[in-house]
This record gives structure tokens, C-alpha cells and sequence, in this order.
């Protein structure tokens, strides 16, 4: 890794990310209340929190997918958000990202309201996301794909790209190096010039976070980040999550279904079920929360139980 | 009155569009492919009818009929030479071959009946008079509105209520699905091309009754035009292509007698366009979002 | 591997560069020699303008990833708009090349106007529907060029829009010494050709450098994504419209360019021939080329504009043997069996080449 050619803002931090020292993932965390409804990691409780959700919902034809969702997340906090299928987690993130107009509510994110943004505006004011049926650039190679993430970080104008101005060999030499880096947090240096399509499925998962962080954002959406992983794959995308925050020092929300992940790295879990949440907490609160054992055996389930 | 006028013949016109768009709008709702060859289809049908009528002496209906089963033919050789191999290629590799298709068509005319313009004769002749003569409708203006009403009808009735048009509409929504269910799906696709080409051909019998020149390039523009209307309705719809091709008529009509005859089609591509910025997927259409 | 990858790609840049600048020496020579008969050279100056047209195309079709189904029109837009210039300014500028250069900047201009003007409606579908609208404005801009009689004069440009047809070029009221410029639907007649075959090649390698090194750079990357997978190139902070439309105009603007050199290539040029037909021509070379492909779309333009000719000696024949070409290529490059066999052939050949490397 060639670290004096960075200009990266957390230039430091992706040194330490090569061997410095790990933050301990394992301490239990501790949430505090912010506001009536929300709680905050203990480090974080004294930031205004990265992104706050007051009341979002949206409606399709009458039908609620969410509504009344309120949640604040601290600056860098690994939360969760679970629930069953069709629960409305995945349309949460596609109201986060503006892919969705919602119907009502707001979105604070760093305390900015992004009623008004894009889905491209959104990204560039901080929300950077995965997809959960893997959305790649499939023609072009791996490298060029976490390049199109760094495309904003980029400044070089139409024109001195097609006069190839100083500018350009100065831009293009830079981000193909942060590209590289961001793609060695992933062990994916060494297909950066295989086409994204051709990667096995979990590397696709993998290069689709590369690319999103190399975005620069303040908060890390993922979408079932370990869908279809083998367990020691998930245990090293689980290591790689806590390592991400860590070292850039952002906020993650993630949506999963694999409750050991969820479990062992979120500090706040909310739970969904249509469209609403249910409980929100620690992992201890949801784990021995009624009302989530309910929403996912159903009432005669949890009866037995 | 004179409005009267422009609206009977706009309507007569946008009856035949909507014959083309009805076999356009079922060749792509099924096999989602512009079929750009389907306008010169009709030309040959018109060239058969024609042969018939004139060389062989055959009874008008009779000549339509032959026309009929040589278009089908036709349209099935074609499915099955051209775009039966390219059914997992790129929709533009078949938009090519379609193309060419058409081409080929338009070439094989020039070559056979040559470049000349045939009169043709029109399938009824005769003109109904109204209003103290103040309005004449041609006998094929009627014929044309009703073969277009009672051909909407039937396929509306076929695809909704017989067993074929079920399988139809199923592998037009998902043919993989289709096949699972025991629907044999190359079978259903040619049976849409023969449908929509024998449909080509009573549209260019009615056609060149209606424009009586009859050359290798005739299907050329109506093709494209009606395939505006099949787009202009909401293509893959039935009721869609025949909403889609009256408008079009009676707006081409209007326009030629109202603003420009130079800029009629201009003015059609323009409601089109407008037409398409407001309902992104056409009148009828159904507008699919993808999913996140 | 990461700087062999980059500079195949980098080579087959330089190489089409080299490509088309030994093919113009070559030409130049036999043209000089007199090797090239008198129809052949009537042909250098199209296959320029019809190679611009394919890879402004491939522009939109391969690396955007829409199908426009009416790029004559911006040919169209060019070529009247490049006539008028040259046509209008040739007391004014009596140096030929200066003026032909003018006709074409001022060409692509108006082609790229048109291109924007017609990107904002035409870049908020998608698909076929998007095809269709593309395919509607190519027939609009032919009507309404029709409609065009124009002339100039010591006054300036005099310009009549005869939507009804009742007018003709009388009705310009030119002064004594005017020249009639384009008369409806007749088109432009009497113009001066200026066109050259090394006017065509400049607008090749101009051509070739904007699209390549746009291609190669954080705006290609970001056109690419788009038609790749446009929801995450929004995800990931790309302005989506901003960058079709850069695509769409920039493609726009060099047919402009073409067409101007295409129009003062003929003394008599009418606007049907910017038809759905010419649009589709361009298409077909761009697909066969290969989408995205730039080498393949100039190779294409160049064989299957010269095919018809070469079949001269079939005479009607000549298009039904097209047409059957056509087909044939398309079925056999898409056949799957063929398909493979060509990749497996591509994967030997590049292992016995890295082994050669290797030792």
C-alpha cells in the first residue's frame, strides 16, 4: 500500500486499518436514551446523532409499507434492522436513499433535511448503500467499478478529460491507487481487472461495499450483506464490518437475516413488522422481547416458547 | 361538416393502423421484439390479393383469403428462419435481424413485381352519400371500421377465453414460467406471428383499397405509424393498439385538413411524444417499476 | 496484470488512431495515382461522414446504452445548417478549407442544440418506448427541414417557413446577386462541394479522440454505469440525466459535424435523405461493429458501405444479397454454439500468448 500518495481524508486510518490496533468489538454495548424513543451508543451520545428518521412512512395504494419509523443512529454505531419477510426493511433503505419519495416524515441526516434531494444528492451528502440483489457494473472490471464510487472525489472537467489536461493523469493516478486500497480491505486486489460479472458471488457482495465506501460516506447502508455466504465467509465479513467502522469511522445500518451477525456486531437493533417497528434496543433487549418471538414463530409459536 | 368529413376518414385510416397495431402489439407483448418486417408483410399480402384478384381472375373474398394464407405462412417461415434462433440474443440483435428481414422483403418485391406501381382495385367500390351528398363515406371506409371492430372483438374474446390465447397471455408475462406449467412456448410464438401476419394481410388488402398504389415499399410507412399506435395505446395491449390507431388516424386526418398535409406525420410523432411524456407507457399500458 | 490490462486498452486506442491514419496515406496515394476508379474516390468523403455518424452513434446505442433509432436527424441538422453557412459566407470567406471548417463547428452547434432540446423529453423514458420517440423526431426534423426554403443576399439570410406548400423560392425576395440556398423539398440545390477526403479524416481522428478519451475517463466510467445498472450508478452519487445527456449531446453534435461535411459533399441534396432508413443504416454498422466497439463500428461502416457497391455488377440483386447477409451475420454471431467455440479459441490463444510472455 503506497500511503504517501493518499489524500485521502482518513489517510491515517487506512494505515491503521493495515495493522493497527483493533478496536474491541467485543465490549457489550451500552445504549443511552437521546429522545423519548431513541438511544445512542454511549461514545456517541455527545454528537448529534448521523441520521435521524421522525415519523417516515410511505404508502403504496393504500397499503403502509412503513409508517411511524423513528429511529436516531449515532455517528459510529453498528445498528441492525431485522424482521420478516416483506416487513418493509428493504423499502426503509430505499426511502433513505430517496429511490422512494415518502409519503410523510423526515430524514435528518447530519441533522440536514434530505426531502428535497436525489438518490444522487443523498449519496453525496453521506448515505452510501449495497443492494440486496447485488446491483454491479457487470461490464467493466472490478477496478473501474470502485473508480465509478470515487467518480465525485474526482474534479477533472469533460474537456480536460478529452484533452487529457495535467488534471486528468493527476485525478486518474490517484483514484486507480484508493481504488486499489479500498479494494485490498476486501482481499480483491488481485482480480481488479477481472470484469465485476465474473466474480464468485460473495466477492460480488464484498466489491459492492468496496465500491460504496469508496463513495465516502458518513453512513453505510447494507442489505443483507452476508446473504448467501458460508459461515466462515459470513465470520469474515462480520470481522470486516466492525473493522470498516473502526477505522473510517462511520455509521452502518444493516439489514440481515443471519441473527448470529446481527447479534454479535449491532449495538442498536430495531425490529419490523409490517412496516412498523416493534421494539427497538439492545441485542439483549430484542432477544428476550415477546414481541419479536411473536413476529417471527407467530403467537402460537411463541406460546410454546 | 367538412370536420364530419376529416373525422369519417380519420377514423376509416386509423382503422387500418390499428389492424397493423393489433398484430404489431401481440408479436411484441409476446415475444418483445419490434418486429420491423411486419409492415412489409402487409405489402405482400397486398401484392397476393392483388396477383389473385387481377391474374387469376379469383372473387375478391377469395383473393383476401389466399392472401391470408400466404402472409401466415409467411410469418411463420420468417419466425422460425430469423428470430426462433435469436430467442436468448440481445433484443437489438433481433431488431437487426428484423431489419434485415424487411429488407429482404421489400428487395424480393422489387425483384419479383418490380418497381412500377400496381393500381389496385379496391375490395368494395362505391360511395355512401349523406346529408344531401354533403357527406360521402366509401363502402370501404364502413368495411374497414368494421373488419377492425369485429377483428378487436375476436381477439379480445380469444386471448381471454380460449385455452391458446390463456397460454398467449401467459408467456407473454413470463415464459419461463409458461413452459413450467406444460404451456409449449415456440409453439404459442409461432401461432402469434401467424395471427398478427394474417391480420398483415387484410390490413394491406384494406389498405391499398384505400390508397389504391400498391409498390414494394407501401407496408414501409404504415408499418412504422402503426407501430406509433400500438406504442400510443400502450403496446401489448389489445384495446391499447385500437384506441392507439383511431387517435392516430383521426389526428393525422385532422392535421392534414386543419394545419399542414407537409407536416401531418410531424404533428402525429408530436401528440405521440407528448402522449408519452405524460403516460410514460402509453394510454392503456401498464407501467412496471423496477424493483430495489 | 493491472498495467497490462490498462495498456491493451490503451494500445487498441492508439492502434485504431494508427489504423485510420495509415488507411488515409494508403487512400491518399491510390487517389494521387490514379489507382482508384472515379466511384470509388466519389466514396471517400461519405465513408468519412458515415464512420463519424457510426461512432457518435455507438456513443448513445453502445456505451450509454440507448437505442436512438434517429440519428440521421441530427445528420440532417448538420448538413442544412453547414450549407447555409458555407453556402451563405462564400463571398465573405474566400479560403475553402476555413469555410468548410466553419460549416462543420457551426453544424455540430446546431446538431447539439437539437440534441439537448431533444435529450429532455427523449432521456426521461427508457427502452423501446425510448426508441420510438427517438425514431419520431428523426421524421419530425425531415418534415420541418422540408419546409425550409431559404436563400441570402447583400441583407443577409432570408428564411421562409412554408408549412403550407403554397410558397416557393420567389417568395424570399431576394436582392439582385442573392443565391436561393435551399428550396423546400427539393432541398439544397447548387452547392458548392467543398467537401474533402482530408477534411473527413481530421473529423475521424477529432472524432475518435473526444469519444476514446471520454470513454477513458470519469465520465465515461460514469456513462457506462449508467447503462450498466442505472439505479446504482444514482446510488453511488452519479447525476444520472446529467450524464446521458452528456452522452446523448456529445453524439449529437459530432453527426452535426458529419452531416455538414456529408452536405457540402453534393451539389444537390434533399432532406428525405435523412430518413428512418439512414438512421437504420448507421445502426446496422454500429451492431455489427459490435456495441461499444469503436475499431469495429469504423471497420463495419467501412465494409458494408462499400458491399452494396462492390455488388454493383448484381445489380437488383444487390440488396436482396445484403439483406441476406445481414441476416445471416446477425444469426450466425448470435448462434451459442458459435458463440462458445469462439471464446474457447480466444482463451487458448491468450494463454499461448501469456506462456510465450512468460518465457
Amino acid at each position: 500500500m503506497t500511503a504517501n500518495s493518499l489524500r485521502s481524508p482518513f489517510r491515517d486510518s487506512l494505515l491503521a486499518f493495515s495493522g493497527g490496533p483493533e478496536a474491541d468489538a467485543k465490549n457489550k454495548p451500552h445504549l443511552i436514551p437521546v429522545t423519548r424513543t431513541n438511544y445512542l451508543p454511549e461514545r456517541d451520545a455527545d454528537k448529534a446523532p448521523i441520521l435521524e428518521c421522525i415519523d417516515l412512512g410511505i404508502t403504496f395504494g393504500g397499503l403502509k409499507a412503513v409508517d411511524n419509523f423513528n429511529i436516531a443512529l449515532g455517528r459510529t454505531e453498528i445498528a441492525g434492522l431485522i424482521g420478516p419477510n416483506g416487513a418493509g426493511k428493504t423499502t426503509i433503505f430505499n426511502l433513505l436513499t430517496k429511490v422512494y419519495q415518502p409519503t410523510h416524515g423526515t430524514i435528518l441526516l447530519d441533522g440536514k433535511d434530505i426531502a428535497t434531494m436525489s438518490t444522487a444528492q443523498v449519496n453525496r451528502a453521506g448515505i452510501a448503500r449495497t443492494f440486496q440483489n447485488i446491483r454491479l457494473f457487470h461490464n467493466q472490471t472490478v477496478l473501474e467499478n470502485v473508480m465509478i464510487g470515487l467518480h465525485n472525489e474526482m474534479d477533472y472537467s469533460m474537456a480536460g478529460a478529452i484533452l487529457r489536461l495535467p488534471g486528468y493523469w493527476r485525478a486518474e493516478k490517484i483514484a486507480r491507487e484508493r481504488a486499489m486500497e479500498y479494494l485490498s480491505i476486501f482481499n480483491l486486489e488481485g482480480h481488479a481487472d477481472d470484469l465485476a460479472g465474473s466474480l464468485p458471488y460473495g466477492a460480488q457482495r464484498r466489491l459492492e461495499i468496496a465500491r460504496a465506501l469508496a463513495t465516502n460516506p458518513s453512513l453505510l447502508l447494507l442489505d443483507e450483506p452476508a446473504a448467501g455466504m458460508n459461515p466462515s465467509e459470513t465470520a469474515e465479513l462480520m470481522e470486516n464490518i466492525v473493522k470498516i467502522r473502526d477505522t473510517f469511522q462511520i455509521a452502518i445500518l444493516l439489514i440481515e437475516h443471519d441473527m448470529s451477525l446481527v447479534m454479535n456486531i449491532c449495538e442498536g437493533i430495531a425490529v419490523l413488522n409490517f412496516g412498523r417497528i416493534i421494539c427497538k434496543g439492545s441485542p439483549d433487549d430484542i432477544r428476550s422481547d415477546p414481541k419479536v418471538i411473536e413476529a417471527y414463530l407467530g403467537r402460537k409459536g411463541a406460546e410454546k416458547i | 361538416m367538412k370536420f364530419l368529413a376529416y373525422l369519417v376518414s380519420g377514423i376509416s385510416l386509423g382503422s387500418i393502423y390499428a389492424i397493423i397495431a393489433l398484430g404489431y402489439t401481440m408479436v411484441y407483448g409476446i415475444a418483445k421484439m419490434l418486429n420491423f418486417a411486419h409492415g412489409d408483410v402487409i405489402m405482400i399480402g397486398g401484392y397476393i390479393s392483388f396477383l389473385a384478384a387481377t391474374n387469376l381472375g379469383l372473387p375478391t373474398l377469395v383473393s383476401v383469403l389466399l392472401a391470408m394464407v400466404v402472409c401466415t405462412v409467411l410469418g411463420i417461415v420468417i419466425e422460425a428462419l430469423a428470430y426462433k434462433p435469436l430467442r436468448s440474443a440481445p433484443s437489438l440483435a433481433v431488431l437487426i435481424t428484423a431489419i434485415g428481414v424487411s429488407y429482404l422483403l421489400q428487395n424480393a418485391a422489387l425483384l419479383i413485381w418490380g418497381a412500377n406501381p400496381k393500381s389496385y382495385t379496391p375490395v368494395v367500390e362505391g360511395t355512401l352519400h349523406l346529408f344531401d351528398g354533403q357527406l360521402s363515406v366509401s363502402y370501404v371506409s364502413l368495411l374497414t371500421v368494421a373488419c377492425c371492430i369485429v377483428i378487436m372483438v375476436g381477439l379480445t374474446l380469444f386471448t381471454n377465453r380460449t385455452k391458446m390465447g390463456k397460454a398467449m397471455r401467459a408467456c407473454s408475462e413470463d415464459k419461463g414460467a409458461a413452459q413450467l406449467m406444460g404451456i409449449n412456448v415456440n409453439r404459442t410464438i409461432s401461432l402469434t406471428f401467424a395471427i398478427g401476419s394474417a391480420l398483415a394481410a387484410i390490413a394491406g388488402a384494406l389498405l391499398c383499397s384505400f390508397s389504391p398504389t400498391l409498390m414494394p415499399t407501401t407496408g414501409a410507412m404504415p408499418g412504422i405509424k402503426a407501430f406509433t399506435a400500438a406504442v400510443f395505446g400502450g403496446i401489448g395491449s389489445i384495446p391499447g393498439a385500437f384506441l392507439g390507431g383511431i387517435l392516430l388516424g383521426v389526428i393525422e386526418a385532422l392535421a392534414k385538413g386543419y394545419i399542414s398535409t407537409q407536416l401531418s406525420n410531424s404533428i402525429v410523432f408530436a401528440v405521440l411524444i407528448i402522449i408519452l411524456l405524460v403516460r410514460p407507457a402509453g394510454l392503456l399500458g401498464k407501467n412496471t417499476q423496477e424493483k430495489v | 496484470m493491472n498495467i497490462t490490462k490498462k495498456s491493451n486498452k490503451v494500445r487498441s486506442d492508439l492502434l485504431t488512431y494508427a489504423g485510420v491514419m495509415l488507411a488515409f496515406i494508403v487512400l491518399t496515394l491510390l487517389k494521387n495515382n490514379g489507382v482508384l476508379n472515379r466511384s470509388m474516390t466519389g466514396l471517400l468523403v461519405p465513408i468519412c461522414c458515415y464512420i463519424v455518424m457510426a461512432v457518435s452513434l455507438n456513443l448513445t446505442v453502445g456505451i450509454l446504452g440507448d437505442l436512438s433509432l434517429g440519428h440521421a436527424g441530427f445528420m440532417s441538422v448538420g448538413a442544412f445548417t453547414g450549407i447555409i453557412t458555407a453556402m451563405s459566407l462564400a463571398d465573405a470567406i474566400p479560403s475553402v478549407a476555413l469555410r468548410l471548417a466553419l460549416a462543420m463547428v457551426v453544424g455540430a452547434f446546431f446538431a447539439a442544440i437539437m440534441g439537448f432540446l431533444i435529450g429532455i423529453p427523449v432521456l426521461r423514458l427508457k427502452g423501446d418506448y425510448l426508441a420510438i420517440v427517438t425514431l419520431a423526431f428523426g421524421e419530425i426534423i425531415k418534415e420541418l427541414i422540408t419546409c425550409l426554403i431559404v436563400g441570402s443576399d447583400s441583407n443577409g439570410l432570408h428564411i421562409i417557413f412554408n408549412v403550407t406548400g403554397s410558397k416557393s423560392a420567389n417568395d424570399l425576395n431576394l436582392a439582385e446577386g442573392g443565391r436561393i440556398i435551399i428550396k423546400g423539398a427539393q432541398g439544397a440545390t447548387g452547392t458548392q462541394t467543398i467537401a474533402t477526403f482530408t477534411a473527413g479524416f481530421i473529423l475521424i481522428m477529432i472524432t475518435l479522440v473526444i469519444v476514446q478519451n471520454l470513454i477513458r475517463s470519469r465520465h465515461g466510467r460514469a456513462i457506462m454505469a449508467v447503462r450498466d445498472n442505472r439505479i446504482a450508478a444514482e446510488s453511488v452519487g452519479i447525476p444520472v440525466t446529467r450524464y446521458r445527456m452528456m452522452a446523448f449531446v456529445t453524439s449529437a453534435a459530432l453527426a452535426g459535424a458529419a452531416g455538414a461535411l456529408f452536405g457540402l459533399n453534393y451539389s444537390n441534396l434533399a432532406a428525405a435523405k435523412f430518413d428512418f432508413n439512414t438512421s437504420i443504416l448507421v445502426l446496422v454498422f454500429v451492431v455489427l461493429g459490435g456495441l461499444g466497439n469503436i475499431w469495429g463500428s469504423i471497420l463495419a461502416t467501412v465494409v458494408l458501405y462499400v458491399l452494396p457497391e462492390a455488388l454493383r455488377s448484381f445489380a437488383n440483386y444487390r440488396m436482396l444479397i445484403y439483406a441476406i447477409v445481414l441476416i445471416l451475420v446477425m444469426l450466425a454471431t448470435n448462434n451459442p454454439i458459435l458463440k462458445s467455440a469462439v471464446a474457447n479459441f480466444r482463451q487458448r490463444f491468450q494463454k499461448n500468448k501469456e506462456e510465450v510472455t512468460e518465457q
